[in-house]
């Protein structure tokens, strides 16, 4: 490819042809964002297949003999990593014990049943995110969105259909009201927000649980227990896939919403205003962008965002009344969504769908292979962690960091300059 | 509410310029006093209550036994109202000759409210106060380890949300390793050191990301509690539970009285009466306080936290100087997690942290990134949760739910400037990329 034998008038008879475009197009790809994002998945997961080895009884019995037997470990290990990944991919993709297609996609309208709120709120701290903002408040949000639409969905007789948009209407209000406060105290006082968020995810709670065990409030006429009493069939979510599959309107609430982000931080004025307060508030000030405003909107609409996963949670998943953990840990995961999806509303979609099928296949993974569900949060972290750093990765598989050429190009410029 | 009066001083007769004084009057501290003074008056004279409140000074072992001290709580909330609406007045003079509310008053008014408010919860009561301190101090130990992690950890320059990683960590290897070991003594004694090695593990993998990679150090330590609740909570479902007797029955830390000292009235019982891991605190709180103000170690850390291009301007090594002292800090946190398992609940469990990390950061901010401070701080935030739990117990007016959110309350008012202004590290959050 480099030997060159017709000669440029002016060429040098030792000179090589610069890469080609193509060349350097594949080397942007190998070091770039998308391969990264690949390989990390990737990574974590062989981290937790040493995690699931480790802590595996057949491995442990047949590593005891593995010097007169070393094939038996080995087998052992096999066993238990595609035993787990096996179950993981059955229980989130398709199941191949079952017959006809329309049995076998199950998990995968489980996986993006799972997915509904990751998705939303995951949008919603990508909001804060593109604004410079770090919304850890998603707990807190989801609580008061699902405890506002709980209220007006068993409480509330309305009609169908007017019923269900008050009550996600009312959610998301909710949710956009408490991430509003931390808006606010950050645009009026320069509070952070990431302690604000922090301290109202505990006052939800606790609000919530409050109005949980309060008869007339929140809690179950007749119950002593801390639990709502259920949704009325006018506000419950329809199941969009028919009564056989568990995928509720949410989901269709959740590709809205991604379109919604998309257009708000590309196209409209509002989120080139959050984008240029996210890259440097000091540069959006002068250029005459009021950074205290961008916060208290990126804040409303990240915390409806967020509110919306309550909702689809309260309204969707689970409508037979609901407690103080309704929110499920997505409020954190959201902020892994988040970053695996780098803040993009489609990369956010699709992580939300990732990790949508590593809860879904989890659960599938603990019931068959006795592996507990919380190996999902080991994978998603490391997921995050290895993303976070792509020179670790570039390290960890010798990819050439993007932007740059390889060493033989840069070689031949330097030979090039010296030459003239 | 800061108004600021640049008032020329009045001398007609000189032509010459004239001086400038700037006269800050700050109208916070007495408002806050007015809005307690009022919630104080609404609480304990409208919804007033009737009876006698019990309080219990000495514990039965103690060799000085105070006297049980009955307290008529009409009269005691009538005159407590006064003092507080007095104070106020007092801390408005104060502010309109332009000084500064005084420390100690602030002290005296918030002591006044909580004896106040516990007389009227607790009418038809009796309240152990020795109990309810201990309690208190007990709940606050992780929390002030955790914060003078923080603290550390934020005036060297890198923001440590991972406090509650650390914390879970500690907890978890100290079980482990002192369940394995079972010597009444050594166990728990390695337990520790095993917490100390957890805390400085997982503060390496916050430190390698936020210093060598640059990568914004408040994900790292979000993802990084994520990371250690899920390995500590997988290993406990699949390798703790089944195997407890083995593996999570750690002997815990005996209560070692100090001669005389645990004799003391009140605080005796209180200070003196605890395990190793809390005499170790109080060291840790002295020493850290020393070191940071009053050692070259000290002040090298808070340069680098603060400028680091000026550190480096000087021959400090600034990434070196993060990496070591986020590492120190994860190891003080570490000993907060030893609490949970070797100090007060003995076996590990699922995410048994409940959120204290979080607190304790909260702690840190609260305390502006001062050692004592963030100690009181601290030890407010576990009087006020086990002020809960007694109150809960003896049946009190106020849902516990109230009692549980008003650290975070406080917290979010005092971030938001109401108690003061708060100002973090300058460097803090911000790598340091030498150019």
């Amino acid at each position: 490819m480099t030997t060159t034998t017709n000669l440029a008038p002016g060429q040098l008879p030792n000179e090589v042809e610069p890469p080609s475009r193509a060349q350097q197009v594949l080397r942007d790809i190998m070091g770039g964002s998308a391969v990264i994002s690949v390989l990390a998945v990737v990574l974590a997961l062989v981290a937790s297949a040493i995690l699931i080895v480790l802590t595996d009884e057949g491995v442990q019995q047949a590593s005891g003999y593995f010097f007169s037997r070393p094939g038996d470990t080995f087998k052992a290990i096999w066993d238990a990593v595609a035993g787990a990944y096996s179950a993981l991919f059955q229980g989130s993709i398709y199941n191949f014990r079952v017959d006809g297609f329309a049995k076998g996609i199950k998990p995968f309208t489980e996986t993006l049943t799972f997915a509904t709120p990751l998705i939303a709120a995951g949008l919603g701290v990508a909001v804060g995110f593109r604004a410079g903002l770090f919304n850890i408040g998603g707990r807190g949000q989801m609580l008061v969105a699902a405890g506002a639409a709980g209220y007006v969905g068993f409480a509330w007789p309305l009609p169908f259909g007017i019923h269900l948009i008050v009550a996600v209407v009312l959610g998301m209000l909710a949710g956009a009201i408490w991430g509003g406060i931390a808006g606010l105290l950050k645009a009026r006082t320069g509070a952070h927000e990431v302690i604000v968020t922090i301290m109202l995810n505990y006052v939800g709670f606790y609000l919530i649980s409050f109005l949980l065990h309060t008869p007339g409030a929140l809690q179950a006429p007749g119950s002593s227990n801390p639990k709502s009493p259920a949704m009325l069939e006018t506000a419950i979510f329809p199941k969009i896939l028919g009564p056989s599959y568990n995928l509720h309107l949410g989901f269709v609430f959740a590709i809205i919403a991604t379109v919604f982000v998309w257009y708000l931080i590309n196209r409209s004025s509002l989120g080139f205003k959050f984008r240029a307060v996210g890259a440097n508030p000091n540069a959006a000030l002068v250029a005459g962008i009021s950074v205290k405003n961008v916060y208290l909107y990126a804040m409303l609409i990240s915390g409806a965002l967020v509110g919306l996963a309550g909702v689809s949670q309260v309204l969707g998943t689970v409508t037979t009344g609901f407690t103080g953990g309704i929110d499920a840990g997505i409020g954190f995961d959201a902020i892994t969504v988040a970053l695996l999806g780098r803040s993009k509303p489609v990369g956010v979609f699709i992580a939300g769908v990732l990790f949508g099928a590593l809860k879904a296949g989890g659960y599938s993974m603990q019931a068959a292979q006795g592996i507990p569900i919380d190996i999902v949060l080991v994978v998603q972290s490391l997921i995050v962690l290895f993303i976070a750093a792509p020179p670790l990765v570039r390290a960890i598989f010798r990819l050439p960091v993007p932007g740059s050429t390889s060493k033989r190009a840069a070689k031949l410029a330097a030979t090039k300059a010296v030459a003239e | 509410m800061t108004s600021t009066t640049a008032a020329q001083v009045p001398v007609p007769s000189t032509p010459r310029a004239a001086l400038e004084t700037a006269v800050v009057r700050n109208w916070k501290a007495p408002v806050a006093f007015g809005i307690f003074s009022v919630l104080a008056f609404l609480l304990l004279i409208v919804f007033g209550r009737t009876g006698t409140t019990t309080y219990r000074l000495s514990t039965e072992s103690d060799l000085i036994q105070l006297p049980v001290i009955p307290a008529d709580v009409q009269v005691v909330s009538i005159s407590i109202t006064v003092l507080m609406v007095a104070i106020t007045a007092v801390a408005f003079w104060f502010t309109w000759r332009a000084r500064r509310t005084p420390l100690w008053l602030v002290s005296i008014f918030a002591v006044l409210f909580v004896i106040g408010f516990l007389t009227w919860a607790a009418a038809g009561a009796l309240i152990p106060i020795p109990g309810l301190l201990v309690g208190a101090v007990g709940l606050s130990v992780p929390l002030i380890f955790g914060a003078l992690g923080g603290v550390i950890s934020e005036r060297v320059g890198v923001v440590n949300v991972a406090i509650e990683g650390q914390l879970l960590a500690g907890a978890f290897v100290s079980a482990v390793v002192a369940s394995v070991i079972k010597d009444a003594f050594f166990g728990p004694l390695l337990g520790l050191l095993a917490a100390v090695v957890a805390g400085v593990l997982v503060a390496f993998v916050l430190a390698a990301f936020s210093i060598k990679y640059f990568v914004d150090q408040v994900i790292v330590g979000v993802v990084l509690n994520v990371l250690v609740v899920g390995l500590t909570s997988f290993l406990f479902s699949k390798v703790l539970a089944p195997n407890a007797a083995l593996l999570n029955s750690p002997p815990r830390f005996p209560r070692l009285p100090i001669p005389l000292l645990s004799e003391i009235p009140i605080l005796g019982p209180v200070l003196f009466r605890q395990t190793i891991i809390v005499y170790i605190m109080y060291v840790a709180v002295a020493v850290v306080w020393f070191a940071l103000f009053k050692t070259r170690w000290g002040l090298r850390l808070r340069s680098v936290g603060e400028h680091p291009q000026a550190a480096d301007t000087v021959g400090i090594n600034v990434n070196s100087t993060r990496f070591w002292n986020v590492s120190l800090a994860g190891a003080i946190a570490g000993l907060g997690g030893a609490y949970f398992t070797l100090g007060s609940v003995g076996a590990f469990n699922k995410e048994m942290t409940a959120g204290a990390g979080f607190i304790a950061l909260a702690a840190v901010i609260f305390g502006r990134w001062d050692p004592i401070r963030a100690t009181m701080a601290a030890l407010l935030f576990g009087f006020a949760s086990n002020l809960q739990g007694v109150l809960s117990a003896i049946g009190s007016p106020v849902p516990s739910e109230f009692m549980l959110m008003l650290p975070y309350v406080v917290t979010i008012l005092a971030v938001a400037g109401f108690v003061g202004h708060v100002r973090g590290p300058a460097a803090s959050g911000k790598p340091y990329i030498k150019s």
